[in-house]
């Protein structure tokens, strides 16, 4: 009953929207495409209809301002599908070729620089302790003697501290588990940034620019698409790639196998037969996070 | 008809009263404005770049913008302090302060929103956090919580501030009906604003500083001495350049009070330094980057020690009577109590609460030119307004502001 009061007004509001943006194209001198910008709302909230021309605007936004043709998907989650990871700790050897895949993959700024792959070479004496972690490490071969390597991106927690913070509700759990960030309604607080664990949520603190070359042109809405500048953005375990059943860039490119990935909703997934018979390992447990995404020892 | 024209002369004089003063009163008006022109030259360049013109990235993602908001809030929250001894015990001398001290948290409360304006990355969705029309995340988000308190206690205090001066004009007495359950309502609304800003680190488990239940009391305590001691020094100085009458008895009483709370805030600060060292788990890291500094990095330590010593001075000088009872020793108490708190809630609080990151590195986060520029500017618009205001209401308070001769009376 709420949320149908609560979808009438919108649509109502919506519909005052769309003759409003017109009206106030004319009056501010603005283009009509950023009065709608200015005047869209959340994913959660759009009509089929309305996805349709926002997808247009955006796709027409990102040529203009990358000069190359960019598809954004809108593809649903999967019916009986929920996403999960486990990566072996005992085979990485911290290449970080993860990390250049997943750039290369989910259209990140380049300059200024994000990665959504944090490597964290640790000391093999001091176990899973980040406060002798050393993310910066640079020697010529890896891996480095008395050492081993855990590479942190979002973990997709079930019980996700970050979507609890949001004050608009504009990072969200989608059904197959993935966690998504509406980059046309983020504000840009940075709630969530002091919310996460596991400093795997990125923001854009300038104007994000990637050459038209390196542009990955197939995206989705809630994924890799091209961000504006001044909202938050973290991995999305490659939505764009998993909902069309492809792995995730990071999992196809790591060169030892460490990383796994699959439904956790069938039980015979590899995944499932990891967490079933591996040593599994969850980061920060005591947080109570619940996340999709585990470590474990495979040898 | 009469009470609309008379809100009409009331809104008439105030404003025209806001245009005449003597050189000073241009003077400090047209530095105030000077500082809101540099403030707003500096946040049009980052409105230009994005928030890369702070210091603040992805480790620490939080900075100066956000502690100057904390603190501010504390300030207004304060304001509570001048009102509970004055109305629910009709306590005469202090009645023309408490005036002052909502006048105060209007003030406190306009910077507040201002340095969350000029934190968020996306200014231009500001609607999307507006109840009903954008999608306000409550009551899950204690942000959405923040928002909705503060704006409830602004509006308050912006009504009882306003009923009371426009009385005062019109030469009647106000309705105790009105105001006094406006008034009681708005003493658990101050401690609300101050525990929904506390809360709103404090639930964070992912950041152990914050993640202390002793951390609304100690914002509440802190607050409590450095509103007032904010406004002892304003009224001297009202005094000064004013006929504002107001009694030595209730600037001391106030300063007695702020020496207790000062007192409280420095046991609090020490039972979380305590439980940190004693019980030295790996959360200790926050406490000691804070205090003795880690892996070579030393920022904060003197801060930290200096807001301690600051506190622990001026609990002493406004404890003793003799030392509260001096002009001089007085003012330095307040001046120290209010160094001690700012620094606590600008960088003792914000920073290490966020150093280290969670996967452990040490980002040494200072302010850059423009986040002190534009909050620079944003203390501009703060005084500002607490002058424009104070220009209208102390005239009334003293009777020389009133309804224009000629009217008939009420």
């Amino acid at each position: 009953m709420k949320t149908a009061t609560l979808k009438s007004r919108r649509r109502f509001l919506g519909g005052a929207a769309a003759t409003m943006a017109g009206a106030m194209a004319t009056l501010t001198g603005c283009g009509r495409n950023e009065v709608e910008a200015f005047l869209q709302h959340n994913f959660r909230e759009l009509s089929k209809d309305e996805l349709r021309q926002v997808v247009a605007r955006l796709e027409q936004d990102a040529k203009r301002k990358y000069g190359k043709e960019v598809r954004i998907g809108t593809e649903p989650a999967q019916q009986g599908v929920v996403f999960g990871y486990a990566l072996d700790l005992s085979r990485c050897i911290g290449c970080r070729r993860c990390a250049k895949a997943c750039v290369k993959e989910n259209n990140p700024s380049r300059d200024p620089q994000i990665e959504w792959i944090r490597v964290l070479q640790l000391n093999k004496d001091e176990g899973v302790d980040v406060s002798h972690a050393d993310p910066y490490y640079n020697p010529e071969e890896v891996p480095q003697e008395g050492h081993f390597y855990m590479p942190v991106q979002c973990h997709q927690c079930r019980n996700a501290p970050c979507t609890k913070v949001c004050p608009v509700g504009a990072t969200w759990q989608e059904p197959d588990g993935i966690v998504v960030v509406d980059y046309n309604w983020c504000i840009g607080c940075r709630y969530c940034m002091a919310a996460c664990p596991y400093g795997a949520r990125r923001f854009n603190w300038g104007e994000p620019a990637i050459k038209a070359e390196d542009i990955n042109p197939v995206t989705h809405y809630l994924g890799n698409r091209p961000r504006p500048k001044g909202v938050v953005e973290k991995c999305t375990f490659c939505i764009q790639r998993t909902r069309k059943g492809l792995y995730p860039a990071c999992v196809e490119i790591c060169p030892t196998g460490s990383r796994k990935f699959g439904n956790l909703a069938d039980p015979k997934s590899e995944i499932r037969y990891i967490l079933e018979n591996k040593r599994v390992f969850i980061f920060k447990e005591d947080l109570n996070t619940k996340p999709k995404f585990f470590y474990f020892y495979g040898v | 008809m009469y009470s609309l024209r008379a809100l009409r002369h009331f809104v008439l004089d105030s404003i025209g009263h806001i245009f005449q003063g003597n050189r000073y009163y241009f003077a400090w008006v047209g530095f105030l404005l000077v500082l809101i022109a540099a403030g707003a030259a500096a946040y049009l360049g980052q409105l230009r770049d994005g928030l890369i013109v702070t210091h603040m990235r992805d480790q620490v993602s939080w900075g100066f913008y956000i502690g100057n908001f904390t603190f501010l809030v504390g300030v207004a929250a304060a304001a509570i302090m001048l009102v509970i001894p004055a109305y629910v015990y009709d306590w005469e001398p202090i009645r023309e302060i408490t005036i002052l001290g909502e006048v105060l948290a209007i003030s406190a409360l306009v910077m507040c929103l201002c340095f969350v304006m000029v934190d968020i990355g996306r200014p231009d969705r500001f609607w999307h956090i507006m109840p009903l029309v954008g999608r306000l995340n409550f009551p899950t988000s204690l942000l959405a919580w923040d928002v909705i308190v503060l704006n409830i206690y602004l509006l308050l205090n912006w009504f009882v501030v306003t009923y009371l001066l426009y009385c005062g004009y019109t030469k009647r007495h106000y309705v105790k009906a009105i105001v006094l359950p406006l008034v009681l309502f708005s003493i658990p609304m101050a401690v609300s604003i101050h525990s929904v800003t506390a809360f709103l680190f404090n639930g964070l488990a992912a950041r152990p500083f914050w993640n202390s239940a002793i951390l609304a009391p100690r914002f509440l305590a802190s607050a409590f001495c450095s509103g007032p001691a904010i406004l002892l020094v304003l009224l001297q100085i009202l005094r000064k350049v004013t006929n504002l009458k107001i009694k030595d008895e209730a600037i001391f009483k106030v300063a007695e009070l702020m020496a207790y709370t000062m007192g409280f805030t420095l046991f609090l600060t020490m039972a979380e330094v305590f439980k940190e060292f004693y019980s030295n788990t790996e959360h200790l890291v926050y406490t000691k980057y804070l205090w003795f500094g880690l892996q070579g990095h030393h920022t904060l330590v003197p801060y930290a020690w200096g807001s301690v010593a600051c506190g622990l001075a001026a609990f002493l000088l406004l404890l003793i009577p003799r030392t509260r009872h001096n002009w001089v020793g007085l003012n330095i108490g307040c001046v120290l109590i209010y160094a001690s708190v700012y620094i606590e809630k600008g960088m003792g609080l914000i920073i290490p609460g966020l150093t280290p990151d969670p996967l452990g590195e040490i980002y040494v986060y200072t302010p850059s030119a423009t986040e002190i520029l534009v909050a620079a500017g944003i203390f501009g618009i703060g005084f500002l307004v607490f002058t424009l205001m104070l220009k209208v209401a102390v005239p009334i308070m003293l009777g020389e502001l009133t309804v224009t001769p000629g009217q008939p009376a009420p």
